[in-house]
């Protein structure tokens, strides 16, 4: 991977190559829950393609991004709801 | 002096023609877009390798200059001939001359006990977390709901080493082969139904077919399938399940357009009934990908003042639209599926309300004020498909943002006089 992109997850460091989203960085780093819904259930992505917002989190302190439209980015910090 | 003769809404299919039509007739163009590239849905570039079908129109595009504007979602009309778009880290204003909109269309997600885990989601969800870089090799994958879209998933997945389970299509075996004669009409069609076919070899394709349940902790880890009197579980790592498509409506609904048949209504030149505003694709009703490309250059040619070679795409596309009614009853959803849901299932993902507590209410209002369903940040696109097949009501008015939007980027949109 030398286009290697690295970011975080939860604080903890991953490489995914070029063009990879912030939602496919999240599953790669073994998260499975990205939100937790008002009543408290564990949530990820639905859509894919940024209609249904179950892929939300937070990408360097800006909240309720959609991480399958977010692109990854080098040293990008992202957190789900953990 | 508007910005644009030509601003264009949605960069799939549709809206690429349409731009490079509008373009190449002289039109000075913009290109909208919430993804990060051009090419929609459909032509979702797996790790940066457009289909050529895609890169055709995408490099056409670019020589005729349509200026291409990514990750731009648009959210408010603040002005006649003025739309605004909010980016990643901003929002700006595009006038225009004429519009297009070319804002595709969505999955139909219908609400079973245990839609809410994670990794239970669409099938196109799946098609494009995996195109985004998602290792599904050796994974377990049922793929269910409905529709054409089912195979090629399917297929997608299976060229990626997933161990696709199985297909569950809700359609009966008998609708889908009065399908398959009409099919021979249309010999393009045909070879592509016959290849994909081919490629399913091994996976089973199972009509009449549906999940009732999903099961898992933290995740799914099963799905429950029914077929006729038989129900059975199968274990799995994802779920794939999409019923059929529903068009993304609420640009159009926002300026005023006219709706017919679930999507915006367009005239003969792919005109809404807002003078100067066309639509052209999925937006207008599920057609697929060869009527989207023909009411894209329609609308193009037409948004750029060509009406005469508009009109010699007619033909082609009255035959593609008798393609895509004869598609639409082939696949049409069953009364049975209203069953699925039982009253404690979710129906309103982002505020966790259920079918129970929407049903008691005597209309979408009522249910918008008294359970907040449809009222979360989706706004009612993932619900409201549900509710109009299970309830009948269609959803009401849009108002702006027609998306979630910033402070900062409502503050710029403002209307004016």
């Amino acid at each position: 991977m030398t286009d290697a992109v690295k970011l975080s997850v939860n604080g903890v460091p991953i490489a995914v190559p070029q063009g990879t989203m912030v939602s496919t960085a999240i599953a790669l780093a073994g998260v499975t829950r990205f939100r937790r819904s008002v009543s408290g259930e564990p949530r990820a992505p639905l859509c894919g393609m940024g209609i249904c917002f179950e892929c939300r989190v937070s990408i360097n302190g800006r909240e309720h991004c959609r991480s399958c439209q977010a692109p990854c980015e080098n040293g990008m910090e992202v957190e789900t709801d953990a | 002096m508007p910005d644009y003769d030509v601003a264009v809404i949605g960069a799939g299919p549709a809206g690429l023609a349409a731009a490079v039509r509008a373009a190449e007739s002289g039109a000075r163009v913009a290109m909208v877009d919430d993804n990060p590239h051009p090419g929609g849905q459909i032509w979702r570039a797996a790790a940066g390798k457009a289909p050529a079908e895609a890169a055709r129109w995408i490099q056409s595009a670019e020589r005729h200059q349509v200026e291409w504007i990514a990750g731009a979602r648009a959210f408010a009309a603040p002005a006649a001939n003025r739309i605004a778009v909010e980016t990643f880290d901003g929002a700006l204003e595009l006038g225009y001359r004429s519009l297009i909109l070319a804002t595709g269309a969505r999955e139909r997600f219908l609400p079973f006990p245990g839609w809410t885990l994670p990794n239970a989601m669409g099938a196109g969800g799946l098609q494009a977390l995996a195109k985004s870089g998602l290792p599904v090799e050796g994974k377990r994958i049922v793929i269910a709901g409905s529709g054409p879209l089912l195979p090629a998933v399917a297929k997608y997945m299976k060229e990626h080493g997933a161990d696709v389970r199985l297909i569950a299509e809700q359609a009966k075996r008998s609708a889908l082969l009065g399908f398959g004669l009409r099919l021979a009409s249309h010999p393009g069609k045909l070879m592509q139904a016959v290849g994909l076919r081919a490629a399913l070899l091994g996976i089973p394709y199972l009509t009449s077919c549906w999940p009732v349940a999903a099961e898992g902790k933290d995740k799914i880890e099963s799905v429950t399938l029914r077929r006729g009197g038989k129900t059975w579980t199968e274990r799995c790592d994802y779920l794939a399940c999409g019923f059929g498509l529903v068009p993304n409506t609420e640009v159009g609904a926002l300026l005023g357009c006219r709706m017919a048949g679930g999507g915006v209504a367009v005239d003969e030149q792919q005109q809404t009934s807002v003078q100067g505003v066309y639509s052209a694709g999925e937006a207008t009703g599920i057609g697929g990908l060869e009527l989207a490309l023909v009411e894209g250059e329609i609308a193009g040619f037409a948004a750029a003042g060509e009406s005469a070679r508009a009109r010699a795409l007619f033909a082609p596309r009255h035959g593609y639209r008798r393609f895509a009614g004869a598609l639409e009853r082939a696949f049409a959803l069953r009364e049975e599926l209203k069953a699925l849901p039982r009253e404690e299932t979710l129906i309103c993902r982002c505020e966790d309300v259920t079918l129970g507590r929407v049903r008691a209410c005597a209309g979408w209002r009522e249910a918008k004020l008294h359970t907040r369903c449809g009222m979360g940040p989706c706004q009612g696109r993932v619900c409201g498909g549900a509710v109009e097949f299970l309830l009948g009501w269609k959803a009401d008015s849009v108002r702006p943002p027609v998306f979630p939007a910033r402070i900062e980027s409502l503050a710029r949109s403002e209307p004016r006089a």
